[in-house]
Order: structure tokens, then C-alpha cells, then sequence
């Protein structure tokens, strides 16, 4: 997996394009949401609306966290304060391991508080915790508030001798965020944990009575989707430079987040994949070409389309193929 | 004291704008179990649809409204045949019915973003403008109107879920399906037409709306939480329940807005949805 990021970020420095940093970034950044969604979604079968809360939830702790870091002086006083400055600033790959403790335990309340009850209750509280956290942040005038932050990044940074551009250093960073969330799906996935997410999936009742723990199987679900969510935000106020409320708790990332791994396959970590590499794609391609509006349009109804006819997903459309070919 | 039994009133009022929204929802989620999270989104089409009548015409925007009720009676008939075929029957509605409303929601805010734009739209009628005042109590008629219309809307459903052979019959779909099967009914029909009438309550529920405050596509995502939050509180498809709980709701959030800014009141329905769902799951009238 690793070896494959390489192999990518090789390519693209061999391409020397801004522009495809720049494009390349939100896509991993939807292969990292996605396959982070479908843990607990495709795995267990229950639906979280609220990426955008978990996304923004790293986004906000970076936030907070590097304006403490471009002020410490003011920010941390006392024995404590003294003690904590010299860590600040922050590099973004501590500030990506905060934001995904951070998302992590918000995560896991939040499952604790909704997951005893049937999963459709999950998903509405997700839904209601996305405003109502976008409700926090814009009365939070620590982090800007309604208004927003600038957050100011160099334009490079020295890396072994050479130096490397800002940009693409995010890029690497979120690329190794998705080589990492490929990892733990694909792990979960071999392991005594997926086959209980899978027994969750198709019959809680009865996995329940086999002697499963499912509330604390769900619970572990929710706190690495939760994470992993709240690491792919974490990176994105230097990306962007300035974030505000509206665009950070964005339903593009929810929607995404869900057709990304219902159109490519929920069983597999393939699906979320493929899924985030073609919708991704379209949309850069998209949104230069036609409109932002009308490629979200696409996705909606690309959604809709996939789950009324193909409720597995290309993945399962490729292996009904392939199972129809071995039976002539 | 003055200021006090004002957000009084005015929760009650908006409180009763929230009966209307929950009344869809109720029918939907609490009594056919199809979790229409996309219920707000055409709300929203609701209002632009009243919006369109009411600046081409000049008609009353309620009026519009309830010529509107057929047509979202047929549209939420369709919508249920395809959810049918593509999710109940199959027995996935849990995770790809919700994608599937989800996907609903976002086309319907999507492509209203597309046709209007996202400016604030709003309607002209001789009643919103004027305040009764009672004492010093303010009751502005833009939202006395919509909280009364709804009450009545509200009512006149429970009155038929009670008396009427169809009403009654949605309510069995509720209890038993299976039972109803036995009888010799179809229960996809009932469901069909239950369905059908969750929508039309939106059409209505869109011109509260629009007359309570200019509309924009993304509103109706406010609504969600809030109008889940009430039918939960309620008591899954007790329409009284959901009246009381949508007024209690409209005083909270009311003095939320009073007392600590109006930028707060999104988070209290939230508040009220984990709190039931960790202390009451069964809701106020529930069974």
C-alpha cells in the first residue's frame, strides 16, 4: 500500500503540475472520508450523515490549535503554558494525529449515546450533530466564528536538501492518510473484528444472542471512522487558507462520503476506492469544465440511480459478471 | 415579565409551524417506518412551488398551497412505488433507503440551487406585515396564521386516522402488517396512500414556511433534526404527542433565542433528541 502511494506521488512530482496537486489532493481526501465512512457504514450497516462534523472537527482543531501556536506567548501562561510552549507550532502531521484523538472521542460519545437504540437513530442524531456542532463553531469566536480564519502557510519547506513546495507536501501527507486508511480497512476487514462488523450487518438481533459484544464492536467502528474522518480535515485549513463555517460543515462531503462507497461496493475496500477515485475525478473535471453546482447534481443523482439499481455497487456489478461468465 | 411570556407566545407560535413539518414525518417514520430524511428537502419545494403561484398569480400562498395537495400526494405515491420495488422488498431499506432519501434531499436543495439561486425568496399576503397586540403581548399574524392553518391541518389528520375506514387502516399497517395481510388488504396500497399523504402535509408545510420567513433551498437541512427531534419526543407516530413536543420545542428554542442569541437555537433540538432517545426512547405518547 505504501509502496503504491510512492508510486504515485512519484508519478505526480514526474508531472510537475500545480494543478494536479491541488485536484489530486481532494481526491485522496475523498478516498480517505470515504473508506473511513464505509467502515462503519459498508462494515456494520449503519449510516453517518455527519461526516462534515467529523471532517470539521479536525479542520477546527488544527484551527485552534496553530492559532495557539502563532501566539503562544499570549495563549499559554502559567507552569503549564511554559511547559507546552516550546512543542508549538505544530507540524500538520501531529496536528492530523490530535484531530483524529479529538474526532475519535467525539466519535465514540457520540455512539455511545445512540447506538443502543436501532441504527436509524444513529443516523438522525449524525445528521442533528452536524448543525448543531456548525452551531458551536460560528458561535466560537476563538476560531473566527461566522466570519472565518485566514490560517497563513509557508509557501515550501526544506526536505532533505531540496525543497519542497507546501502544496505538495500536503499532498504526501494526505496520500499517506490514505494509504493508511486503505491499511486499517483492509485489516479490519481479515480480521475477528470485520466478521463481527459483518455479523452486526446482517443480523444484529442474532449476532447479539450468538454472544457477539455488538455495542462494543459498533463503538470501535464509530471511534476509527471518527477518526479518520477528523485526520482528512486536519490538513485542510493550510490547503485551502481560509475556513468558514458554511463551507467546512459543507453537505458535499456527507453526500460524497456515502455515494463514493455505495456506488463503488460497501462489502470491500475496493469499493470506497473506486468509488472516491471516479466520483472525485468527475468532479475536478467537472467543476473546471461545467459547474460546481451541477457536478453535485451528478452526485446526488448518480446516488439515487446506484442504490435503486445497483444496490451492490460497480464492485458487485463486476463480480456478478464474472460469476456469470464462469457459468455460461 | 413582558419578555418572558412574549418568547412564550412566540415559541407556542412557531411551535405550531413545527406541528405541520413533524406531521409528515410522523406518518412516514413513525407509523410506516420509512425513514424520509428527504421530508424537509420538499418542504422547500413546497415553498418555491407556492413562491412561483403566489408572484405569477398573486394568489394566497396558503390557497396555493392546498391546490398543491394533490400534486404531492402523487409524487409521494411515486416516490413509495419506487422505494417498494427497489428497497422493501428486497429487505434493504436500513442502509440504502437512507442513502436513498439522502440522495433525494440533495437533488431536490441541489437543483432548486440551480433553478433560483440561492437567494431569499418570500410571498405577498395581506397578512403578513400586521400585528395583533393583545396587552403586551405581540402576536405578529404571519406566524398566527400558519400556526392556526397547521393546527387545523393537524387535527383534521388525526380526525381521519381515527374515523375514516382508510385512517384506520394505516393505522393497522402501523401495528401489524402481517395481520392486515391475513385480512385479505394490500398492505403496499395503504402504505402507498399513507405515503401520498405525508407528502401532501409538505406542499402545506412549505407555505407555512415561506410566509413565516423568505426561504432559501438550504433552510430545509435546519428542519431536520428539529422535526425528527419532535416526532421522537412526541412518541413515534402519535400525532397529539407530536403537537405537544413541537410547542415544547418552539418554547425552548424561543427562549434560547431570547435569552442567549438566536444563533444558539439550532443546538436546542438536538439537545432534546439525545435526551429523549438516552432517557425516554418511547416519546411523551408513546405506546
Amino acid at each position: 500500500m505504501l509502496a503504491a502511494g510512492a508510486g504515485v506521488f512519484a508519478l505526480a512530482l514526474a508531472i510537475r503540475s500545480d494543478y494536479l496537486f491541488f485536484a489530486g489532493y481532494v481526491v485522496l481526501q475523498f478516498i480517505v472520508l470515504a473508506t473511513a465512512w464505509n467502515i462503519l457504514g459498508g462494515y456494520c450497516g449503519y449510516v453517518n450523515f455527519g461526516t462534515a462534523a467529523f471532517f470539521a472537527i479536525g479542520t477546527y482543531t488544527t484551527v485552534a490549535l496553530h492559532k495557539i501556536g502563532t501566539n503562544s506567548g499570549r495563549y499559554l501562561s502559567g507552569t503549564l503554558g511554559e511547559l507546552l510552549q516550546p512543542l508549538f507550532p505544530l507540524s500538520v502531521l501531529t496536528l492530523v494525529i490530535l484531530s483524529g484523538a479529538v474526532a475519535g472521542v467525539i466519535g465514540l460519545g457520540m455512539g455511545y449515546l445512540t447506538l443502543r437504540l436501532r441504527g436509524v437513530f444513529f443516523a438522525i442524531a449524525t445528521l442533528a450533530m452536524a448543525v448543531v456542532l456548525q452551531t458551536l463553531v460560528i458561535n466560537w469566536d476563538f476560531v473566527g466564528g461566522s466570519r472565518g480564519a485566514y490560517i497563513i502557510r509557508d509557501e515550501s519547506l526544506p526536505v532533505v536538501g531540496f525543497k519542497l513546495g507546501y502544496v505538495q507536501y500536503l499532498f504526501a501527507i494526505m496520500l499517506l492518510l490514505a494509504a493508511v486508511a486503505i491499511s486499517v480497512a483492509r485489516l479490519i476487514e481479515g480480521s475477528r473484528l470485520g466478521y463481527g462488523f459483518a455479523t452486526i450487518r446482517d443480523d444484529e438481533m442474532a449476532a447479539e444472542a450468538a454472544g457477539v459484544p455488538t455495542l462494543r464492536l459498533k463503538l470501535i467502528a464509530t471511534t476509527i471512522s471518527g477518526a479518520l474522518m477528523g485526520m482528512a480535515g486536519a490538513p485542510y485549513p493550510y490547503y485551502i487558507g481560509y475556513v468558514e463555517p458554511a463551507g467546512t460543515f459543507g453537505l458535499q462531503y456527507a453526500v460524497n462520503s456515502i455515494a463514493m462507497p455505495m456506488i463503488g461496493g460497501t462489502t470491500s475496500w475496493a469499493g470506497p476506492l473506486i468509488g472516491a477515485v471516479l466520483l472525485g475525478s468527475m468532479q475536478q473535471i467537472a467543476t473546471v469544465t461545467i459547474s460546481s453546482a451541477v457536478n453535485l447534481l451528478l452526485v446526488g443523482v448518480l446516488l439515487v440511480v446506484f442504490v435503486v439499481i445497483a444496490p451492490n455497487g460497480i464492485m458487485g456489478l463486476v463480480l456478478d459478471w464474472q460469476h456469470a461468465r464462469r457459468k455460461p | 415579565m413582558d419578555l418572558l411570556i412574549n418568547a412564550i407566545v412566540a415559541g407556542l407560535l412557531i411551535g405550531g409551524f413545527y406541528a405541520a413539518v413533524t406531521a409528515g414525518i410522523s406518518i412516514s417514520f413513525g407509523m410506516l417506518d420509512i425513514v424520509n430524511i428527504a421530508h424537509p428537502g420538499f418542504i422547500i419545494l413546497g415553498s418555491y412551488i407556492v413562491y412561483i403561484i403566489n408572484a405569477t398569480t398573486g394568489a394566497d400562498p396558503v390557497a396555493a398551497a392546498i391546490v398543491m395537495l394533490p400534486v404531492f400526494y402523487l409524487l409521494g405515491m411515486g416516490i413509495y412505488l419506487v422505494y417498494y420495488a427497489a428497497f422493501e422488498r428486497r429487505g434493504q431499506e436500513a442502509l440504502r433507503g437512507l442513502a436513498f432519501f439522502f440522495g433525494l434531499l440533495f437533488i431536490t436543495e441541489v437543483g432548486l440551487i440551480l433553478v433560483f439561486g440561492v437567494d431569499y425568496r418570500y410571498v405577498e399576503a395581506r397578512y403578513i406585515g400586521p400585528t395583533w397586540r393583545i396587552g403586551f403581548v405581540d402576536l405578529p399574524l404571519r406566524m398566527l396564521v400558519p400556526c392556526v392553518v397547521s393546527l387545523l391541518m393537524v387535527l383534521g389528520l388525526q380526525l381521519f386516522l381515527m374515523k375514516s375506514f382508510i385512517g384506520r387502516a394505516i393505522q393497522a399497517v402501523a401495528q401489524d402488517q402481517l395481520a392486515l395481510q391475513l385480512l385479505a388488504a394490500d398492505p403496499t396500497r395503504i402504505k402507498r396512500m399513507a405515503f401520498g399523504i405525508s407528502m401532501a402535509t409538505a406542499a402545506l408545510a412549505g407555505a407555512f414556511l415561506i410566509i413565516i420567513q423568505p426561504v432559501e433551498p438550504s433552510v430545509g437541512r435546519e428542519y431536520i433534526g428539529r422535526a425528527f427531534a419532535i416526532c421522537v419526543l412526541g412518541g413515534m407516530g402519535s400525532l397529539p404527542g407530536a403537537v405537544i413536543a413541537a410547542m415544547l420545542l418552539g418554547v425552548v428554542e424561543s427562549f434560547t433565542a431570547t435569552f442567549y442569541g438566536p444563533s444558539w437555537a439550532p443546538a436546542v433540538s438536538f439537545g432534546f433528541l439525545l435526551a429523549t432517545l438516552a432517557v425516554r426512547p418511547a416519546g411523551i405518547l408513546g405506546r
